[in-house]
Order: C-alpha cells, then sequence, then structure tokens
C-alpha cells in the first residue's frame, strides 16, 4: 500500500470516525511521511474511461454494464453519467450526445475523474464534444463506419478529424464497429435495424477486454432482459464476445495491450453498486422501518428526481406507498395530508417544483406536522439545464419563505450517503415535528458507487411524538427538549382537535391574533429549529491538519474536494477538509472549529450560497470557489485553489 | 358511544361570520347531518381551503384542518389515502374551488377519491372584500370590476360533470329541509361527491340568489330532481320538464295546457349523464336544478389505491439492502 493511502472504505462520517483517530492539534490525519505525488504513483492504480454516442445509443446501459463488471471485479469506482435532457435528440448531432465517464482502479476512488484515458465515441459529433475533456496521449476509439460525409455534416463538421490532424496528440484506434457488428450477429437473423442496436454491447465487449473486466455480469443481464426473444439475447451475447474477441487479436498485432487492473484493497465488507436514487429511496424505506410508521411519498415527476419516485414504487413491499400527483402543489400538499393522518409525508421534487410546494412548507411549519422534501438540484434559474447539476438551491432552502419560517436542511454528499442522510432527515422530522429539506443533486442522483453494506442492526430507532393508543391530552404541550407536539392523527379519540395555517395560540391551539402569542410562537419556532443542533454530532474534519486552510464545502462536490485535499495534503499544504451534512442549523462547533484555522475556502458549484450562509451564521469570511458549467469540479481546480490560498505545512516544519 | 346532537358537533369557537351570513345556515346543516348520521367525531375530518367558507372545520367537533388557498381538495386526498377509514369533507368556495384551486378539484373528481366536497357559491369573493369571482356573472360590479366582470363564468355542476362526477348535488343554503339529506346523501357515496351550496354573501352580493331562492321565486324557479319521479314543479306543482328531441333540449311546460299531460313530463334518472348535462345546465327562464342530480357507481379512487398499495411492511431493509450484484470481501 502506498504510504499517504488511508482506507478504502467510503465515507459515512461514522464508519470514517471509527476508523481514523481526527484531531485538532494540528497533527496530520494520516501520516505524511513521504513527498509522493499521488497522482504519480497511483497512475497505473486508477483508469478513466469515457463513453460517448447518441442519446439512443445506449451509452447510460454500457456504463451501468461497465459499472457492475468493475465492481465485481473488485475495483472501487465512482461514476458520472452526462446526458441530455432530450430522450433521443437528432442522431449524430452534438447537442444530442450523451456520455458515460466512469473512475475505476485498485485505489480509493471518490471522483468519476477529472480527463479520461480512454474515450469511445460512437460517431464525429461524440468525438468533437468530448475533445476538451482529454490530455494528449489518451487512447480513442471510434466507430470508422459513423464518419461518413453525411455524418461529419450532421455534426457541424468541415473536415474528418480522423484525417485532418486534430487527432495527432492521441493514440487513435478507428474501428469499423458497425460493420464488424453486423457480422457478429448476422447468424442469429435480426433485421438490418435490430442489428445495428447491438454495437454497443460490441464495443462493451472490447472495453471489458482493454481492462480484463468479466463478461459474466453482462451476460446475466442479456440473458434476463431479452428472456423472452432468443434471437436478440443470441446476437447481444455474440456482439458482447465478438468485441472482447476482437480485442485479443488487436493485442496479437500489437496495436492495442490489455490492463491488468489490480483489486481495490478494501476493507472487509460485503459491497453492491449503488446509485444516489437507490440508496435513498432505500434510505427513506429503512426511517421507515427504524420508525415503525409507514410512509407516503406524494411526487410529481420532474428530472432528475423522478428516479426516486420510480424506485420508491418498486419498494411498495416495505411499508411505503407512492402516489403521483397532479402536479408539485398537490404533491406537496397529499404528502402533509398524510402525515396529519399519522403516516409520514414525504415530497420530492427538484428546484422549479420546490417552488412550487413552497407555499405549502410554509403550512407544515405552522401546524408542525413532519414532512421530508427532497430537493434533487439541478441548474438553474427555470427550466434551466435540466440533466446538469447544480448547488444552487440551497438559499432557496434556508431563506426561500415568506414569513419568519425556519425548515433544517440536510445534504448528501455521495451516491451512498444518501441513505444515512435520509435517515437523518426523518430523524428530525419526526422528533422536532417539522419538515426537512434533504438536498442532493443530479450527479448524485444519477451517479453510482461502490457501498460496504451498512450494518442496519446497529441504527438507532427513531422515536415518534404520536401519542400511546387510547390516551387523551393536549395536542399542543410539547416536548421541552424538541419543542415536538403531539402527533395526534385522526383516530385518535382523546386528541380530536382543529389546525391551520393561520397563526395558533400556543396552548390551545386555536385561532389567535393575540400579539405577544405571534412573538412567542415565533420564538417557538426559532427555538426548535436551534434545538435540532442539540442532538447532531459536533463538526469533525474529513482530513487534513488544523491551522492552515480549512476547505468547507457541502453535497455532491465531497469526493472531488477529498481527493485534491488528500493531493494538497501529500504534498505538503497545511489544509483540512470540512465537510457539512447539517447546514441549518449549523453544527454547534462549527464556528469555533473554524477560527482555528487562518482561512477558509468555500468551493461551491453555485455562487456562492454556502458561503452567504456561513458568513451570516458565524461572520466567517470566506473565499469562494464557484463553478456553474454544469458539470462537477474537477480535481485539479480545487487543487489549485488550495495551493493558491493554503500555507505550506512542510515549510513551517522546517521552520520550525 | 352515546347519541349525539347536532350541537354535540359545535365547538367552543365563537363563530366569526357577518351576521345573517349563509354559511351560518349551512354550518347548522352540518352538524344536523353528523349528527343524523351519527358520525364518529375521531373518525371525521374536515378539510378546507381559505376563505369564508373555509373558517368552517374551526366550527365542527370533529378533526379539522384549514389548509392554504386551493389546496384542500390535494391535502385531503393525501388524508383519505394514508387512512381510508375516515370520513373525509371537504369546505371550499368559489374563489378557492374554481379558481386558485381548480385544478385540484378537477383531479379530486376525476380520480373519484371518496370526499364529500361542498362548495359554497356566492359568486363574489367575500374574505378579500368583493371582487368578482370565477362564478359572478358577466356584469358583476366589483372593487377590481367597477364597470362590470367581463370574464365567462363557469357554472360549479357543469364544471364537476365535466370531470366525470359520480355525485353532483345542488341545494340552497337556508334549505334546512333538504340541506342535511343532501349531505348525507353525499356523504353515503363512495366516491367525491360534490355539492354546490348556492350561498348567500350577505355583504358583497347580497341576494344574488333571490331570483333562485327567494321564497316569491322559489318553487317556480327551482325544480327538485328525485330518481324515478317526473321533473315537476311550480307552486301549484303543475309545471314540468319535457324534452324536445328535435332540439335535444329541456322545455317547461304546464302540465294540462296544450294537450300537455303528466306522461310528457322527463322522469329524472340521476345515473344518466346526458339528463345530468341538460339538468346542471338549466338558467332562467328554465328552474335550476336542485337536489342530487346526478348520481352512478364507480370504484372510488383510495379503495382501488390501497387495494394495490396496501402500506404493509412485507419485506424488511436488511434483506433489500442485498438485493443487487454483491461483492462480497469479507
Amino acid at each position: 500500500m502506498p504510504a499517504g493511502f488511508v482506507t478504502y472504505i467510503h465515507m459515512q462520517n461514522r464508519a470514517f470516525a471509527e476508523r481514523v483517530p481526527i484531531s485538532y492539534n494540528s497533527r496530520p490525519f494520516f501520516l505524511c511521511g513521504t513527498t509522493m505525488s499521488t497522482t504519480a504513483t497511483q497512475a497505473a492504480r486508477r483508469h478513466v474511461v469515457r463513453f460517448a454516442g447518441d442519446s439512443g445509443d445506449g451509452i447510460q446501459l454500457q456504463g451501468a454494464q461497465f459499472t457492475n463488471a468493475s465492481a465485481l471485479a473488485g475495483h472501487d469506482l465512482a461514476t458520472l453519467p452526462d446526458f441530455p435532457a432530450e430522450i433521443r435528440a437528432p442522431q449524430g448531432t452534438r447537442y444530442g450526445v450523451s456520455a458515460f465517464q466512469i473512475q475505476f482502479g485498485g485505489d480509493r476512488i471518490t471522483t468519476p475523474g477529472d480527463a479520461p484515458e480512454v474515450l469511445i465515441a460512437f460517431n464525429p459529433a461524440a468525438l468533437v464534444v468530448n475533445l476538451p475533456h482529454l490530455e494528449p496521449g489518451a487512447t480513442i476509439i471510434v466507430d470508422g463506419n459513423a464518419f461518413t460525409a453525411q455524418r461529419l455534416k450532421r455534426a457541424d463538421l468541415d473536415s474528418n478529424p480522423l484525417e485532418d490532424g486534430r487527432l495527432d496528440a492521441f493514440r487513435v484506434h478507428a474501428i469499423d464497429v458497425s460493420d464488424l457488428t453486423l457480422e457478429a450477429v448476422k447468424p442469429h437473423g435480426l433485421g438490418a435495424k435490430d442489428s445495428g442496436r447491438c454495437k454497443n454491447f460490441w464495443v462493451l465487449g472490447l472495453v471489458l477486454w482493454m481492462f480484463d473486466q468479466p463478461r459474466e455480469p453482462t451476460r446475466r443481464w442479456i440473458n434476463r432482459r431479452f428472456a423472452g426473444d432468443e434471437s436478440l439475447r443470441d446476437a447481444n451475447l455474440a456482439a458482447l464476445d465478438a468485441g472482447h474477441a476482437y480485442g485479443e487479436t488487436m493485442e496479437i498485432d500489437g496495436t492495442l495491450a490489455q490492463k491488468h487492473v489490480p483489486e481495490a484493497p478494501l476493507a472487509a465488507a460485503e459491497y453492491r453498486t449503488i446509485t444516489g436514487a437507490e440508496a435513498l429511496a432505500l434510505g427513506l424505506v429503512a426511517a421507515g422501518e427504524l420508525a415503525d410508521i409507514e410512509l407516503m411519498f406524494c411526487s410529481y415527476p420532474i428530472t432528475p428526481a423522478s428516479s426516486l419516485l420510480h424506485h420508491l414504487t418498486g419498494l411498495e413491499e416495505a411499508g411505503v406507498a407512492t402516489f403521483q400527483a397532479e402536479d408539485e402543489i398537490a404533491a406537496v400538499c397529499s404528502a402533509i395530508g398524510a402525515s396529519f393522518a399519522g403516516k409520514l409525508g414525504v415530497t420530492s421534487s427538484s428546484g422549479p417544483g420546490v417552488a412550487l410546494k413552497t407555499e405549502a412548507l410554509g403550512l407544515a411549519v405552522a401546524t408542525e406536522l413532519p414532512l421530508v422534501v427532497v430537493n434533487s438540484q439541478r441548474a438553474g434559474p427555470s427550466t434551466g439545464m435540466p440533466t446538469k447539476t447544480e448547488q444552487s438551491d440551497l438559499y432557496q432552502a434556508v431563506y426561500g419563505r415568506n414569513g419568519d419560517t425556519p425548515i433544517p436542511v440536510v445534504a448528501a454528499r455521495s451516491p451512498a450517503d444518501t441513505f444515512d442522510t435520509a435517515i437523518e432527515a426523518v430523524r428530525i422530522a419526526l422528533r422536532h415535528m417539522t419538515p426537512v429539506f434533504l438536498l442532493t443533486d443530479g450527479y448524485i442522483a444519477n451517479a453510482s458507487e461502490l457501498w460496504p453494506l451498512p450494518d442496519f442492526d446497529s441504527y438507532a430507532a427513531i422515536d415518534t411524538a404520536r401519542p400511546a393508543p387510547g390516551s387523551q391530552g393536549a395536542v399542543f404541550e410539547r416536548n421541552p427538549a424538541t419543542q415536538a407536539r403531539v402527533w395526534a392523527a385522526p383516530g385518535d379519540a382523546g386528541y380530536i382537535h382543529r389546525v391551520g395555517g393561520i397563526e395558533k395560540d400556543a396552548q390551545s391551539g386555536n385561532i389567535s391574533y393575540d400579539a405577544a402569542n405571534h412573538q412567542s410562537m415565533t420564538d417557538l419556532r426559532a427555538k426548535k429549529l436551534a434545538q435540532v443542533a442539540d442532538y447532531m454530532p459536533d463538526q469533525t474534519l474529513e482530513q487534513g491538519v488544523m491551522g492552515g486552510l480549512a476547505v468547507v464545502a457541502w453535497g455532491s462536490t465531497y469526493g472531488t474536494i477529498y481527493q485534491a485535499v488528500k493531493d494538497a495534503l501529500a504534498e505538503g499544504y497545511s489544509v483540512a477538509h470540512i465537510h457539512l451534512r447539517h447546514i441549518n442549523p449549523l453544527p454547534s462547533n462549527l464556528g469555533e472549529l473554524l477560527t482555528e484555522f487562518e482561512a477558509v475556502l468555500v468551493p461551491e458549484l453555485n455562487t456562492g450560497q454556502l458561503a452567504t450562509v456561513l458568513r451570516d451564521r458565524l461572520l466567517v469570511d470566506a473565499i469562494q470557489l464557484n463553478q456553474v458549467n454544469g458539470q462537477p469540479f474537477a480535481v485539479a481546480d480545487v487543487k489549485a485553489a488550495i495551493a493558491a490560498h493554503a500555507p505550506r505545512r512542510m515549510q513551517e516544519v522546517n521552520r520550525g | 358511544m352515546a347519541e349525539l346532537t347536532a350541537k354535540d358537533y359545535a365547538t367552543d369557537q365563537e363563530v366569526r361570520w357577518c351576521p345573517g351570513c349563509g354559511d351560518y345556515s349551512i354550518l347548522k346543516a352540518v352538524h344536523r347531518a353528523l349528527a343524523e348520521s351519527g358520525a364518529d367525531p375521531a373518525n371525521t375530518v374536515f378539510v378546507s381551503g381559505i376563505g369564508c367558507s373555509s373558517r368552517l372545520p374551526y366550527y365542527v367537533e370533529t378533526y379539522g384542518f384549514h389548509t392554504i388557498h386551493g389546496r384542500a381538495p390535494a391535502i385531503a386526498t393525501g388524508v383519505k389515502l394514508a387512512n381510508p377509514e375516515l370520513d373525509v369533507w371537504v369546505v371550499t368556495g368559489d374563489g378557492d374551488g374554481l379558481s386558485i384551486g381548480g385544478n385540484h378539484l378537477l383531479h379530486a373528481i376525476r380520480r373519484n377519491v371518496d370526499l364529500n366536497i361542498l362548495l359554497f357559491n356566492n359568486e363574489i369573493y367575500g374574505l378579500t372584500k368583493g371582487q368578482y369571482s370565477p362564478t359572478s356573472r358577466i356584469g358583476t360590479a366589483s372593487p377590481s370590476s367597477p364597470g362590470g366582470s367581463i370574464d365567462q363564468p363557469i357554472d360549479p355542476a357543469q364544471f364537476a360533470l365535466g370531470c366525470g362526477a359520480t355525485f353532483i348535488a345542488r341545494c340552497v343554503d337556508i334549505d334546512q329541509k333538504a340541506l342535511p339529506g343532501i349531505l348525507n346523501a353525499g356523504q353515503a357515496h363512495e366516491g367525491t361527491a360534490f355539492v354546490e351550496i348556492l350561498q348567500n354573501c350577505i355583504v358583497y352580493n347580497k341576494d344574488v340568489w333571490d331570483d333562485v331562492s327567494s321564497k316569491k321565486t322559489a318553487a317556480d324557479a327551482q325544480v327538485l330532481c328525485e330518481h324515478g319521479a317526473p321533473l315537476i314543479f311550480g307552486k301549484a306543482r303543475d309545471k314540468g320538464l319535457r324534452l324536445n328531441p328535435r332540439t335535444l333540449s329541456l322545455e317547461a311546460v304546464t302540465i294540462g295546457e296544450d294537450g300537455v299531460t303528466e306522461a310528457d313530463i322527463l322522469v329524472h334518472d340521476e345515473t344518466n349523464p346526458m339528463i345530468a348535462e341538460l339538468l346542471v345546465r338549466m338558467r332562467d327562464p328554465l328552474p335550476t336544478a336542485m337536489g342530487v342530480i346526478h348520481r352512478r357507481t364507480q370504484p372510488a379512487f383510495d379503495q382501488a389505491y390501497r387495494a394495490r398499495k396496501t402500506l404493509e411492511r412485507k419485506t424488511r431493509v436488511k434483506d433489500l439492502l442485498r438485493r443487487g450484484n454483491l461483492l462480497d470481501r469479507r
């Protein structure tokens, strides 16, 4: 194991804290005995592959299959699906290009990688759109059959990139994939259209060969998927094998060498790959089980949030029922109705839909009903870029309501982390009788990672404020530690009451326009939010040293920042990574923790929203690093910002 | 449980409607209906939106939820899907239900959620001080339409019929004889019951229904629809509705005149949506249709929903976690 290499366990805070002692006394998070550059030594341990083609080419399917194969081969991995909003955009156009990037290998992987080592381009548009992602020396595999005059024109190309010299810096393999696929599937008697559609498996076979990955998971998938159609099944299997065999011939003639990727030294556990939307669905169901309460998930389809609705609908055997409402407002309202009736209402959307739900969130705050609102953020404003990721709905979650209407906000940092974040959101909602925002984003929802299965028996049960059966009492009697009222619901004979959005009397719950009462109700709502922090763990460092630069972030930038800070530490910078799960309220110790650093850097995929919250709540003067191009940060960009603002620790040591 | 009287369904809250408001009469009918049906206060829920009508839940001794403008049908749908055992009532008005909340009303009705929806129609916005509403007749002068409104109004019962309602009734606010029975008929209906109540706003649209409901006009201006009975009306019970097959429309005729006999009068069939269509459209000089205009059987959404989505926890999370491509590195 190289020095500077700590653990391969993915990053539930808790699991991490157990393994690695974190110190605030300027002691490094891990030993940095050498100045080894992680990129140099680990280059062979990690690979970045990008598949690109038309949105109808099955690119995302290839990516998912490659991901499974990689996981079963024992590699750690992180993926980035990057696709257009159009379902099947006109073929061969630049705007119709769909891509899937994966970083995998025998190392700890937290990002999909900055620059692909291998680009697979199914057509000229996919090639030119993705060229800017590549560094010189990268391998490019294209379908040579696709570089016809007509298709070049579709891609707005005046000359053929295979011939005009613009690929000189790369290793290019133009393979007649379409012809070779047709030949491979010929014995299975498909029509021309179906035959052509097998080429994604041909290419997958080749790429699996390139990295010595197993074909078995894909074979199993094809057998399941085409169980009802023998010729489709056999043709796709034949294409997969033919692509694989083609790789072997390329090795023989010396044009391509197979790479053997070592297994990642994973900690002992059972692992699976999981996307953010899957883990979030599981987390919500798990929270319901921990609270012994049924969930009503009420939603209206919107990209990129719809996959949560789909996954939860597939989990209806586990104490959840989904309801597709007529609009975003009805979705949140029916969820609130379910919570009023004693089930836990959950709703989900993306920014524009959350905007529509806003008035109803005020009702949930006023009536003190539990509710979880999931926001899978996307680029805005308005419709913005539905399939591109952004972190620009933080203001909306923290501040975006009429009146003084506090709502707790938690954020997930990675696909697997949505599991624990969902449980935390439900815990807060039920403990304090309040709506809770759970922020995730398009990147987390669609990306996947390798996840060590959690030990579910170790999760604490979630208490609710539901009254004991047959009891009677006052609905607005509060728990002084949480400000939760009694969660009485229709059917509870001892608690018949009326509630509404009009200001209510603090004791009786009846309508009250009394001046002093409104003051005390407003104070109470603020106190409820503040008391959420009483149950939150202290903020810790993900890694790094005290005293120099604190990189403070939230959400899906986790993996990139983790890698950038790790690299910077190895190079001797005095830097630490602080990643927030709780944003409203902030962890009680955060203010004090940040005073122990010279500077604070806040990288965000927005124009500086967490930076604003930190200034607002803690009077911290943060340095901002912002990007809003619809893509995750590159590790290199975050590292450059760290280098610009962090002191060199080694120099300090030398001076001392 | 001891038998409850109408009084037992009143709360200790002071009723805050204007003196003389039609809502008082409707509230009284609601209390009476609940007592007559023996409603269990713990399992009855009144959900309302915003507006004068929507204050009603505060005055009914059951569970109540005064929500936000226009959204009562959506919230009530959530309540009913979460617990189909509950009797769920929705109280709304012409502004709340047909303007800001028209979409939710549409979808609650077309899904046929088992809700008893009472729409108080006074053809005006009361709580915002008298602006014209989506049911105001053309020419309604109001603070926001001093020269008279120019919007084409919508008829609530026609709207409900267009949404596929399985129960449509109409009644006047002060009709204490008919209203409790109509409310209970709606409550008993499986699916969405839509009850339009012609309500008098004493401050902003006083006597707007006089042409239909005043003592002087009522007998001739209303026809009470009773399933299986001929559609006869008039002080002397000598007028009736006859179907003109040539124009496919209803016409008012007098029995004994021009050779008209009772056999010529259309017999009400509440299950026939074509008859309902003709009845809800009737306006002066034809009488306004009252009572249960339309009622037919269709499975309620909440029943179908819960048959499929039981909310039972049959699979545990520990098993769900392992559903995937597993890599065992223990």
